[in-house]
C-alpha cells in the first residue's frame, strides 16, 4: 500500500513537507505516524488528502531521484522502527519530498521556471500540479520513486587480447564497452597505461575481469596516485613531489633537530604535529572542485564530511576540531549560458548558483557535525565559470599515546577481519577519482554526484573517536573516499600484503549492483577498519548500540594479492605490486615561457578617496560574514580569535581556538593564495602564498618557529607542457620559501585538470581552464591563547607603525585588477629580511605590548588601514610620506601589495618597549588612531578622507546583498 | 566533605555539545556523566541516580523532520515513564539550544520552535535580560551569550503568553544590550515571539533556551574581551551551571 502525509506549518505557509510510505500498516498506525510527524504547536497533518489552503495556483513537489540520498527519508523511517519498536527489513520505505506553494496566479511556462530555480534535475526530481488538478485528486500521485536497475550481466569480461590501440584508447578514455552497447564512463587511464595493462593480462594468458580494469582505473587514477607530482620531469628524476615537497620537509626537520615538531607526514590520511605532551593535532585540506560543478550542494557537503573522514582515519582516529573552507568561483553577475553538450542540452549551473549551493552544503556538513568552522575565503574570477575550486579541510586532535601505543601508527595483521562500517552502498559517486582526473565534458557521469550524510557520519564519527578507539579493538583504520573500499582495502593490504575479499557481503542501498560498481561506489560516511577476530563480537555489539552499521567484508592476507569473490566464484585477482606499482612512469617535458603583461599609466592624482571606496568594495576584497556568520564556529565552546572581528566585524586572516578547554595553548589557523600573481608568474605565486600565511600566523599570534604549512595545488590541462612549466616554477618556489622559513609540508594535494570543454549558447567549443591556483594552509600552536591579537584599532591614541619595505608591487594585484590592468612587477619575497621582521612582532606580541595588528594583503597598506579602522569603528589620521622601500608615487604607497609588511597599533604606555624591539628593523611611525570616527591618509598633502562609517557600509555591501 | 550532584548529559545521533556542557558542569562542580540515549534505554533505571538532566546541544537526527522532533520520538516512546518519574523529584533539567527543541517536543516545556525569520542559519552573540523564576537563574539580571541555530524562532500563543508571564515561566527575552550595541545588531536575531529566548517549566526547575551559556563560561569567548583582556577567565555563562549546583547543595 502507499499511503501520502502531508504536514504544513500553521498560519501562512508557503511549502508542505510530504512524506510517501510504502507499507503494509493499519490506518491507525499511519495516524500514528502522521502525529509523531507533526508538532501540534507549529504543525496539522493530513493524510492523502491535500491540506487546505485557501487558494493557490501551483504546486510544485520537488524531491530526490531514485536512490539519492534522501536522508528525511531514512529519520522518518528510524523514527516509525521506534513508534512501533519494530525493525524494518524492507516492509515499508518513505520517501521525503517539499512542495512548494504558488499563490499568485502564474502561468504553465513561469511555473515551470519556478521549478527549475528550485531543483537540480542532475539529482531532483520535480513535479507540478495545478489547484484544478488537486481539487480532482485530492492530493499528488501515490507513486514511489524506487531504483529499478536492469538485470545485467553481474560480470563480464573484457577482451583486451585482441583490442588494438585504438580501443584500448577509447576504453581508457570513454569506459568498458556494456553488452547493451553503452560505455561504462571514464576510465582515464591513457594508451601506454592500457598497453601495460594489456601485456600483463596476456602474461597470465586471460582477460581481464570487468572489476580489476575498474579497480586498476581506481588505484592508477591522477586522483590517487598523483602522477604528475610523481613521475620525472625535465631532469628532476624523482619528480617534483618527491624532490621539493617532501624533500623541504625532510630537509626542515633534519635542521630543527631536536625542536623538529613533525609528527606524522605524507604517509597518512592528514599530517600530525605535537600540540603538547598529551596531544597531537592533525589538519588536512582536500578539493571538491568536479562534483561541485555538477551539483554544489552535494559536491560541497561531500567535501566536508569526507575530509572530516581524513581526521578520523589519521592513525588510529583523531576527533575533528576544526573545519576551513576556501572558494573560488566564476562572478555572480555573470549571466553567460555554457552547455557540457553540443546539443545543448545540459546546460552548466550558473555561478551564483554554485556560489550559492556550495556555501549552503559546507553550512549543513559543518554545523550538523558539531565541528566549528573557522577559517575560510572568497574568490572570484571569470575563469573559475568552467570549475569552481571548493577547498575543505579539518584540523584534528588525537593523545599521542592510545592504550600504551603511539596513536599514530596502525598496522593490519594478517587474519584480521576487513569491516567496513557507517553508511550503505549505492550508485552515487561510481567513477568519482577517474572523473575528476579529467575534464568536465558531456561523458561526465552524473552518478559521480553524491549527498553527504552529515547524521550517519556523526554516528560513526562519535562510535569510534569517543568510544571504540580507546577500548583498542582494531589494528588500523582508514576512510573511503575516491575509489570507495577498492583504494581503501588494498592501501590497508598493503599494511600486511594482501586481502581477500567477498563482496555479496557489502550492505547495499537497494539491490541490483554490479560487483564492479559496489566495488568502486564512494557512497559517503564508511570506515574501513581491520578488527582481529577476538575483538569482532564487543565492536559489532557497541556499534548495534550506537546506529551504526558494521559489516564483515573479508578478512586481510599475506597473500600478495588482492582476490575478490562474489558468491564464491573469484572475480578478481591482481597482484598487490602490480596494482600498486605497475603504473608505467612517463617522463614529463616543460617548455618554459614568459609573458609580457600592458601595464596602466599611473596619472598622480591629488585624491584618491573614490580609488579606495571602489576598491575597498570589490569581491575579493570586502567582507563575506554572510558566510562565515551561517557557519558555527563556537561549538566546541573553543573560539578564542573568531571568523568575525570587531565591533565592525571584519573577516580575520587567522583564527585562534583551544581545542583542550583546560589547557592555556591556542592553534593558529589561517591559508592564502594569489591566483592573479600566477598570470605573471606562478613562482611568486607560490612565495607570497607561504609568506601570507606565515605574516597572518604571527599577526594573530603564532610562533615562526612553530608553523607547519599545507599545499592544495588546483591545475588545469597539465598535460600542457606550459603549464607542467608553470607547476615547476611553483613547486620550485615552495622548496625555496618553506627551506626559508624552516616551516614544514605536512600534508597536501593536488587536482590537475580542472578544466571545463562544452559549447556555447551558439553551439560553438568553448573551453574554460581555472588559473593556476595554489591554496597555502598554516597552522601553528601558540603556547598562551590569551596573548592572541586581533586585527582591528582599538582605542583613539594608539600609535600605528607599519613594518616592512614598500615597492612598486602592483602587479597582479586587486589594484591593477580594478583598473583593467595585470602590469608585470609582481611582489617578491625576501625570506631573510622577512624573518627579522616577523620575529620581532613575535617579540613584541609575546611581552604583550600590541594593541592589534593586521597583515598587508589584497589592496595594500590603504585596504589595511581601511579594515583596521571599520574593525574597530574608530578612524586614523595617518601620513605615509616615509615608508620603508622605494615606492615611488602616492598611488604606489597606497595600494602596492609588496609582502612582509605589518600595520599594528600600539597604546602610549607600550610605544617605548615597542619601539626598542623593532628597531633594527624596516619600519615607520605613521599616525595615530582618531578620538572621532574619521580617516585620513595624506602623503605631501590629503590622498583619502573618509570616515569608519562609510568604510563600513562599503566593506558589508557586497556580503549584505547575498544575506 | 558531602558528595557532587551527578548531572546526566545526554548524547547520540547528532548532539554535539555534550562534552563543552560536561566541562561547564564540573567546573560548576558537580560531577556529569554522558550517556548515550541507547544506553538509557538499556537501562532506564540510572536515571535514578541522578538530580541532573541535560539535553545539549547539537543537530540530533540533521533537523530531519523537524528539529527535535526525531530524537524526542525515540526519547518518549522508550523512556516516558522515567521522564515522569524524574520529574516529580526535586531535580532540574536544562535543554540548550537544539536540547530546547527537544524539550519542547517532549512536551516538558510549552510553545515550538521553527525556522528563524530569515530563513538561514545564525550564529551571533545576543544579550538576554532574564525575566522569569527559577533556580537556575539565581542571581542573573542579565548577560550575553551566543545562538546558533535555524530553528531558533519561539512560537506561543497568546492566551499561554500571558499566563507564562504571570507564573514567570518566561526566562530570558532577547534585548538591545552591550553586544547588540557594540556590533550593532538587532535585539532578536530569529523573529522569536514576544523576544523569548528561554522558557521554563514545572516551577522553573525545567529550563529551555536558545543561546549557548556553555559557549559563554569563559570570558574569552565574548566579541568583547579583546576590549579589556585582564578580566576574570569565569564568563557569564557559567553562573547558570553554579546555581543548579548550589539548587543541591544549599
Amino acid at each position: 500500500m502507499i499511503s501520502r502525509i502531508y504536514v504544513i506549518s500553521k498560519g501562512k505557509a508557503n511549502f508542505v513537507d510530504s512524506y510517501l510510505i510504502t507499507h503494509k500498516f493499519s490506518n491507525e498506525k499511519i495516524q500514528k505516524i502522521a502525529k509523531a510527524l507533526t508538532n501540534p504547536v507549529l504543525e496539522d497533518f493530513s493524510i492523502n488528502k491535500f491540506p487546505k489552503i485557501i487558494k493557490f495556483s501551483y504546486v510544485i513537489e520537488i524531491g530526490y531521484k531514485p536512490g539519492v540520498t534522501d536522508n528525511v527519508g531514512h529519520t522518518t523511517e528510524e523514527t516509525i522502527c521506534d513508534l512501533f519498536h519494530m525493525k524494518n527489513d524492507g516492509q515499508f520505505a518513505v520517501y521525503a519530498s517539499k512542495i512548494f506553494i504558488i499563490s499568485k496566479s502564474s502561468k504553465p511556462e513561469e511555473v515551470k521556471k519556478i521549478a527549475l530555480s528550485l531543483h537540480n534535475p542532475l539529482i531532483e526530481r520535480s513535479y507540478i500540479a495545478s489547484f484544478s488538478e488537486i481539487q480532482k485528486t485530492k492530493g499528488l500521485p501515490l507513486k514511489a520513486p524506487q531504483v529499478i536497475l536492469e538485470k545485467t550481466l553481474p560480470v563480464i569480461e573484457v577482451p583486451l587480447k585482441n583490442f588494438t590501440d585504438e580501443e584500448l584508447e577509447n576504453t581508457g578514455k570513454l569506459g568498458i564497452l556494456d553488452r547493451n552497447g553503452s560505455r561504462r564512463g571514464p576510465l582515464a587511464l591513457d594508451l601506454p597505461s592500457m598497453q601495460v595493462i594489456k601485456e600483463h593480462f596476456l602474461g597470465l594468458k586471460r582477460n581481464p575481469i570487468d572489476i580489476e580494469l575498474e579497480a586498476l582505473a581506481q588505484t592508477w587514477s591522477e586522483h590517487c596516485k598523483h602522477t604528475i607530482f610523481a613521475n620525472p620531469i625535465d631532469d628532476i628524476k624523482d619528480g617534483l613531489y618527491k624532490t621539493y615537497i617532501k624533500g623541504a620537509t625532510n630537509l626542515i626537520r633534519k635542521q630543527k633537530g631536536k625542536k623538529d615538531f613533525c609528527v606524522s607526514v605524507f604517509s597518512d590520511n592528514s599530517g600530525g604535529i605535537i600540540f603538547d605532551n598529551d596531544y597531537l593535532i592533525t589538519h588536512k585540506v582536500e578539493t571538491h572542485n568536479s562534483p561541485s560543478a555538477l551539483d554544489p550542494f552535494g559536491g560541497a557537503i561531500t567535501g566536508i564530511v569526507g575530509v572530516n573522514r581524513d581526521t578520523i582515519g589519521f592513525g588510529m582516529g583523531a576527533k575533528p576540531v576544526a573545519n576551513v573552507y576556501g572558494f573560488c568561483f566564476g562572478n555572480p553577475e555573470d549571466k553567460r549560458k555554457f552547455y557540457r553538450d553540443k546539443s545543448l542540452t545540459q546546460l552548466m549551473l550558473p555561478p551564483k548558483r554554485i556560489m550559492d549551493g556550495v556555501v549552503k552544503g559546507i553550512n549543513s556538513g559543518g554545523n550538523c557535525s558539531g565541528i566549528p568552522t573557522l577559517n575560510g575565503f572568497l574568490k572570484f574570477d571569470d575563469r573559475y565559470r568552467g570549475k569552481p575550486l571548493v577547498f575543505a579541510g579539518t584540523i584534528g586532535l588525537i593523545p599521542r599515546k592510545i592504550n600504551g601505543k603511539l596513536s599514530h601508527l596502525k598496522k593490519a595483521k594478517v587474519g584480521d577481519y576487513i569491516v567496513v562500517a557507517g553508511g550503505r552502498v549505492g550508485l552515487d559517486g561510481i567513477h568519482g577519482a577517474t572523473f575528476s582526473s579529467v575534464a568536465t565534458d558531456s561523458n561526465s557521469p552524473a552518478a559521480a554526484v553524491q549527498i553527504g550524510d552529515p547524521i550517519t557520519q556523526k554516528k560513526l564519527s562519535d562510535a569510534i573517536v569517543k568510544e571504540v578507539r580507546d577500548l583498542g579493538l582494531y589494528n588500523s583504520i582508514t576512510d573511503n573516499g575516491a575509489g570507495g573500499i577498492s583504494c581503501s582495502i588494498a592501501e590497508m593490504a598493503k599494511e600486511c600484503g594482501g586481502a581477500k575479499v567477498d563482496l555479496e557481503k557489502v550492505p547495499l542501498k537497494y539491490p541490483g549492483l554490479r560487483p564492479w560498481e559496489i566495488w568502486i561506489s564512494e557512497s559517503q560516511e564508511r570506515m574501513t577498519l581491520s578488527i582481529p577476530k577476538s575483538k569482532w563480537k564487543i565492536f559489532k555489539n557497541l556499534m548495534d548500540s550506537r546506529g551504526v552499521e558494521a559489516t564483515i567484508v573479508g578478512t586481510f592476507t599475506d597473500s600478495e594479492k588482492c582476490i575478490v569473490e562474489y558468491k564464491g566464484k573469484k572475480i578478481m585477482d591482481i597482484d598487490m605490486d602490480f596494482l600498486h606499482d605497475g603504473l608505467p612512469k612517463h617522463q614529463l617535458l616543460t617548455s618554459p615561457f614568459i609573458e609580457k603583461h600592458s601595464e596602466p599609466v599611473l596619472n598622480n592624482k591629488k585624491s584618491y578617496t573614490a580609488e579606495l571606496e571602489r576598491l575597498l568594495g570589490q569581491k575579493n576584497i570586502s567582507g563575506f560574514s554572510f558566510v562565515s556568520g551561517q557557519y558555527d564556529h563556537e561549538v566546541q565552546a573553543s573560539s578564542v580569535l573568531k571568523p568575525l572581528s570587531g565591533q565592525g566585524r571584519i573577516n580575520t586572516d587567522a583564527q585562534v581556538f583551544n581545542p583542550v578547554l583546560n589547557s592555556k595553548k591556542g592553534i593558529v589557523v589561517t591559508s592564502s593564495t594569489y591566483p592573479s600573481y600566477g598570470d605573471i608568474s606562478t613562482y611568486d605565486m607560490a612565495s607570497c602564498a607561504i609568506d601570507t600565511a606565515i605574516r597572518n600566523t604571527i599577526s594573530a599570534g603564532g610562533k615562526l618557529s612553530n608553523i607547519a604549512i599545507l599545499d592544495n595545488f588546483c591545475w588545469c590541462s597539465s598535460n600542457d607542457p606550459k603549464r607542467l612549466y608553470q607547476l615547476t616554477e611553483a613547486v620550485k618556489a615552495c622548496y625555496d620559501t618553506a627551506v626559508g622559513f624552516g616551516t614544514p609540508f605536512i600534508s597536501g594535494k593536488d587536482s590537475m585538470f580542472n578544466d571545463f570543454k562544452g559549447y556555447d549558447e551558439k553551439g560553438n567549443p568553448v573551453a574554460i581552464s581555472v588559473p593556476p591556483t595554489l591554496l597555502i594552509s598554516a597552522l601553528s600552536v601558540m603556547p598562551n591563547f590569551n596573548k592572541t591579537v586581533s586585527p582591528e584599532f582599538k582605542s583613539s591614541g594608539d600609535v600605528i607603525y607599519i613594518l616592512g619595505e614598500t615597492y612598486d608591487e602592483l602587479g597582479g594585484g586587486e589594484y591593477f585588477k580594478m583598473l583593467g590592468y595585470v602590469g608585470n612587477a609582481v611582489p617578491k619575497v625576501d625570506v631573510r629580511k622577512h624573518i627579522k621582521i616577523y620575529k620581532a612582532l613575535e617579540q613584541t606580541i609575546e611581552k604583550e605590548l600590541v594593541a592589534s595588528a593586521i597583515s598587508i594583503n589584497s589592496g595594500g597598506l590603504a585596504i589595511a588601514l581601511a579594515k583596521a579602522s571599520l574593525g574597530g569603528m574608530i578612524g586614523c589620521n595617518v601620513s605615509i610620506k616615509n615608508l620603508p622601500g622605494t615606492a615611488s608615487s602616492p598611488e604606489v604607497k597606497l595600494f602596492s601589495e609588496s609582502q612582509g609588511r605589518i600595520l599594528v597599533s600600539v597604546s602610549h604606555k607600550n610605544v617605548s618597549a615597542f619601539e626598542k624591539i623593532i628597531k633594527n628593523i624596516p619600519h615607520a611611525k605613521i599616525g595615530k588612531v582618531s578620538k572621532d570616527k574619521n580617516f585620513v591618509i595624506t602623503d605631501k598633502m590629503k590622498l583619502a578622507e573618509l570616515n569608519a562609517k562609510k568604510l563600513h557600509t562599503i566593506y558589508h555591501n557586497f556580503s549584505n546583498k547575498n544575506k | 566533605m558531602k558528595q557532587k550532584p551527578k548531572i546526566i548529559i545526554m548524547s547520540g545521533y547528532g548532539l554535539n555539545c555534550e562534552e563543552e556542557t560536561k566541562f561547564a558542569f564540573e567546573w560548576a562542580g558537580g560531577q556529569a556523566d554522558i550517556v548515550h540515549l541507547n544506553d538509557l534505554i538499556s537501562k532506564p533505571k540510572i536515571l535514578k541516580d541522578y538530580q541532573v538532566l541535560a539535553f545539549p546541544g547539537g543537530f540530533s537526527y540533521g533537523d530531519d523532520t523537524g528539529s527535535g522532533k526525531a530524537y524526542a520520538n525515540k526519547f518518549k516512546n522508550h523512556l516516558a515513564k522515567e521522564l515522569q518519574e524524574f520529574l516529580s523529584r526535586d531535580t532540574l533539567v536544562i535543554g540548550i539550544c537544539n536540547g530546547f527543541q527537544i524539550a519542547t517536543n517532549l512536551g516538558i516545556l510549552p510553545g515550538g520552535l521553527t525556522f528563524n525569520k530569515n530563513g538561514k542559519y545564525i550564529d551571533r552573540w545576543v544579550d538576554l535580560k532574564v525575566t522569569g523564576e527559577s533556580p537556575w537563574l539565581m542571581g542573573i539580571k542579565k548577560l550575553s551569550l551566543p545562538i546558533a541555530h535555524g530553528e531558533g524562532h519561539y512560537v506561543i500563543s497568546a492566551h499561554e503568553y500571558a499566563k507564562m508571564q504571570k507564573s514567570k515561566q518566561i526566562a530570558f527575552v532577547y534585548e538591545k544590550g552591550n553586544i547588540c550595541k557594540f556590533q550593532n545588531l538587532e535585539k532578536n536575531p530569529n523573529g522569536s515571539d514576544y523576544d523569548i529566548a528561554g522558557v521554563l517549566s514545572y516551577n522553573g526547575r525545567v529550563l529551555g533556551l536558545m543561546p549557548h551559556p556553555e559557549r559563554g563560561m569563559f570570558s574569552h569567548q565574548s566579541p568583547l574581551w579583546y576590549i579589556n583582556k585582564k578580566g576574570a577567565r569565569e564568563g557569564q555563562g557559567l553562573q547558570i551551571f553554579r546555581n543548579a549546583i548550589k539548587y543541591f547543595n544549599k
